[in-house]
């Protein structure tokens, strides 16, 4: 026996049954965006540069780090990034 | 599967006394008459002396439509051609051709029930190596993805977990109906979807209900699709209102539902999953969401699950059912669009008249005091409250009568502005000097049901937009 899972779909199934990424913005105007250091090395290094481009074309940018990047993020930490941001830029490496 | 070989084949089980009975036999057979096979279906050592065929997967007494063991089998040309279900001395013997066999058994020993039907295979079996005949969409869920967190995750729940709908459980779901899986039983609202008897069940799974419930959840689907009750319109309102579900007849005790103590509240599984499968195929079939196309503004708990049954054992009165035109014994569920319950307490009425009155000073309520002729109702009447209304020989038809003539108001005290309220009827000429009723002629139903004690009642408000304009109660029989 397979350990492989299967649902019988409830819907209309009129969408895809693989569940889209959200749209990409057309463009930052209006939008919050936020700047996330995973607490990678160097992490910071990259995200101030993307904060003064971004800066320089007028975007407002929140700054925000997790604690450890060997752990998710803590829950409150992603529910303050959600209430406070349309979109995200994180660093994942060093 | 591999073809079974010709000759004798003989499924059996260890945990089978009349196998073991039959061992000798089955030995005489594997010297004495030709090819032969034992399928055994719990133990490969058994029987002993015989060559084994190992089927503890099952896979062969499935394709054979095993019921019973020991099952003796003659196949000639890849096809079947006999068959003796448990031990009948002149069929084993007509079928392996040994005229002495059996001399010391009996004419008969019946067998033992067959492993691949019993309940926790069958649906297993069937999804494996059968055509299950299931037509809905497979989802693969992730390694990793938690199964029901998977179901939130892509919108199919009301905000309470659902239960994950399998192969199994949905084939299980469809062993409560008759009808084709594949069968329409209509379009539901808003996105007019084609919901099939298959699409219903799993939903009904999600809900959390039993087979036994399905034909009740596919009456249910179907009386909210009749075009009277106007589902797409109560779905969309900014009102309160949701579809509630009274359920009639032999099917109540049947399935178990609650009439009794706490009918509205929670606690029974039918009461609670058949409401609430009715709103995931709303939801999912449909389409229809809060957020999306469902504007209420407040909504009401009951859009969780909202059904109950009728208590026809603790009343004199005839069955709603009955009083809407189905045979006495016919299942039926009645739907109405339904807001929250308001309670009515009345510990001191002992006579009819002056309950009747404490029943119309709570029902002028309903949406507004002074608002008329809009929301229909239901009152349901509790066990207590009952007594008094029987003892003193009232039929329902008698309360109705009496709460008629009780709700009439004159309209100059329902106009806008009246009584410092600016909300009210619009100021038409010639209209203040009418006496204008509380409901339609129609608007005013009345049930029976709850617990035994607490002199109560309850009302449960309908949409404002009741009657030929918006929603009318529906009324649809329970078949298989």
């Amino acid at each position: 026996m397979s350990n492989q899972r299967i649902l019988l779909d409830p819907t209309a199934e009129s969408e895809p049954a693989d569940r889209a990424r959200l749209a990409r913005p057309e463009s930052l105007d209006g939008l919050r965006v936020g700047l996330l250091d995973i607490s990678k090395p160097r992490g910071d290094v990259f995200l101030n540069r993307v904060e003064e481009l971004l800066t320089g074309l007028g975007v407002t940018i929140s700054r925000y780090k997790k604690p450890t990047f060997t752990r998710v993020a803590p829950v409150d930490l992603l529910q303050q990034i959600s209430a406070e941001c349309d979109v995200v830029v994180e660093g994942l490496a060093d | 599967m591999e073809t079974l070989p010709d000759g004798l084949i003989a499924v059996v089980k260890r945990d089978c006394p009349t196998c073991i009975v039959v061992v000798p036999e089955l030995r005489e057979i594997a010297a004495q008459a030709g090819p032969f096979t034992a399928l055994s279906q719990d133990d490969p050592s058994f029987p002993e002396g015989v060559a084994v065929i190992d089927d503890r997967e099952l896979e062969r007494s499935y394709h054979l439509k095993i019921e019973i063991v020991p099952t003796l089998i003659r196949m000639r040309g890849g096809r079947e051609v006999g068959r003796a279900v448990g031990w009948n001395k002149a069929e084993w013997r007509g079928l392996s051709g040994i005229k002495t066999l059996g001399e010391n058994l009996p004419e008969n020993r019946p067998g033992c029930g067959a492993i691949n039907i019993e309940p926790e295979h069958e649906a297993r079996l069937a999804i494996r190596f059968g055509d299950t005949g299931l037509h809905s969409r497979r989802i693969t869920l992730g390694p990793l993805e938690d199964d029901i967190e998977a179901c939130y995750d892509r919108g199919w729940s009301d905000g309470l977990p659902i239960v994950p709908p399998t192969e199994e459980r949905v084939l299980r779901m469809l062993s409560g109906t008759t009808r084709d899986p594949r069968e329409i039983i209509g379009v539901i609202p808003p996105n007019l979807a084609e919901c099939s008897v298959e699409k219903a069940a799993v939903n009904a799974v999600m809900a959390g209900c039993k087979p036994e419930y399905l034909p009740v959840v596919l009456a249910a689907v179907e009386a909210a699709l009749i075009d009277k009750f106007c589902m797409h319109g109560l779905l969309c309102t900014t009102y309160f209102s949701g579809p509630m579900v009274i359920v009639n007849g032999p099917v109540r005790g049947a399935i178990g539902m609650n009439s009794g103590g706490n009918v509205l509240g929670q606690g029974n599984r039918a009461n609670a999953a058949i409401g609430r499968a009715l709103q995931l195929v709303i939801r999912n079939v449909g389409g229809g969401k809060p957020g999306g196309i469902d504007k209420s503004a407040l909504g009401n708990p009951g859009k969780y699950t909202y059904c109950f049954a009728e208590d026809e054992e603790g009343s004199d009165w005839e069955p709603l059912s009955v009083e809407r035109g189905f045979a006495p014994g016919v299942s039926t569920v009645t739907l109405f669009a339904a807001d929250g319950m308001q309670g009515i307490v009345d510990q001191q009425s002992r006579e009819p008249h002056s309950l009747a009155r404490s029943f119309a000073g709570a029902l002028r309520v309903v949406s507004h005091p002074k608002l008329v002729m809009a929301a229909d109702a239901f009152l349901v009447v509790g066990p207590e409250h009952g007594r008094v209304l029987r003892e003193a020989g009232w039929t329902k038809a008698d309360l109705k009568e009496e709460l008629h003539a009780l709700l009439r108001f004159p309209a100059r005290e329902l106009l806008r502005g009246a009584g410092g309220m600016a909300e009210g009827l619009p100021p038409i000429p010639g209209l203040e000097d009418k006496v204008l009723p509380k409901f339609r002629p129609d608007g005013l139903n009345i049930v029976r049901a709850g617990g035994g004690a607490g002199m109560f009642s309850a009302i449960i408000a309908g949409w404002g937009a009741s009657g030929e304009m918006g929603s009318q109660p529906v009324t649809k029989e329970v078949n298989g």
